[in-house]
């Protein structure tokens, strides 16, 4: 059986469930709700060099390159803040940060 | 093709064990090695598709970088996970159905929907033909001429990011005493020695 576009965007889609279900599941844990957020970005990922492959556009892997710059500056800044409220408060539980009442 | 749909099947089946492992280990040093191992894979799936730069900067950027970031977090701070992991059984049954609910609808969308034989669009870049010039080497032509200055302005995020993760974590203490260079080579003799006349018997 050949494998096509649908199988990858299949995977992808798997994927991104799975990272939504992580963030409802920790909804403590920042770390493991960050994680859950590069696991989102990389199957968003897998749907764009699917896409540009198979529609033989080179335009996909561009933007994905994108992502991928975005997601690591992403990553990096939410875990300084994560330093930062750390070495505050003493802990990682989302729930307390509620300081900026909004 | 059929080693194809093999190494297909194998990656996808290793992406979506380690994707749930990253949400489900109970220690979170297991969950980054998970993630990483997904990221392995996920490049795998990209030199699958033919996308190799893509595969090798997803090694370099994320197992070398980004995870690498993530253990030396987990590592260094000090916090009791089995605490964080109460509501884990609580949000199990909502969370697994809007979970299910999405699976099934992005899967049903996406197995029901075809691209056409002849696209709508003309391609924005056509890849050219593999075998007279490299993924690498087609992705740098676009790159470098097309999106130069969002390639520019991606360098940008990445220095925002930089400066953004140095100030937040940078840190000046009250009261700790530091060495100031610039007071030990401005002191002067008469600053700091002083003559003085003390009479016999007496005290300075």
């Amino acid at each position: 059986m050949e494998i096509g576009l649908g199988h990858y965007l299949t995977v992808a889609a798997i994927l991104f469930t799975i990272g939504v279900f992580g963030i409802f599941l920790n909804r403590k844990n920042v770390i493991t709700i960050l994680m859950s957020i590069e696991l989102m970005l990389l199957s968003v990922n897998i749907n764009f060099v699917a896409f540009s492959v198979y529609l033989h556009d080179l335009v996909g892997q561009v933007f994905a390159m994108f992502i991928l710059t975005v997601a690591a500056a992403e990553s990096a800044i939410g875990l300084a803040i994560l330093v930062v409220y750390f070495r505050n408060r003493g802990t990682i539980a989302v729930e307390d940060i509620n300081m900026m009442k909004g | 093709m059929i080693v194809e749909s093999l190494v297909f099947y194998t990656f996808s089946a290793i992406l979506l064990v380690s994707g749930a492992m990253v949400i489900s280990a109970r220690n979170p040093v297991h969950a980054v090695l998970a993630l990483v191992a997904s990221f392995f894979v996920a490049a795998g799936l990209f030199v699958l598709l033919g996308a190799e730069f893509l595969a090798m900067t997803l090694v370099i950027v994320y197992v070398g970088a980004v995870a690498v970031l993530f253990l030396f977090v987990v590592m260094m701070l000090d916090i009791s996970f089995a605490e964080l992991r109460q509501g884990f059984l609580r949000y199990l049954p909502v969370g697994g159905l809007i979970g299910l609910v999405l699976a099934a609808e992005l899967i049903l969308v996406e197995l029901h929907w075809t691209v056409g034989s002849q696209p709508l669009v003309k391609a924005a870049a056509p890849i050219p033909p593999t075998d007279q010039v490299s993924n690498s080497h087609a992705l740098g032509h676009i790159l470098y001429t097309q999106y130069f200055y969002l390639f520019q302005a991606s360098g940008l995020i990445l220095l925002i990011a930089m400066i953004g993760a140095i100030v937040l974590s940078l840190r000046s203490r009250a009261h700790v005493r530091r060495q100031s260079i610039a007071d030990q080579v401005g002191r002067r003799t008469e600053d700091a020695v002083a003559v003085r006349q003390v009479p016999t018997g007496g005290g300075v």
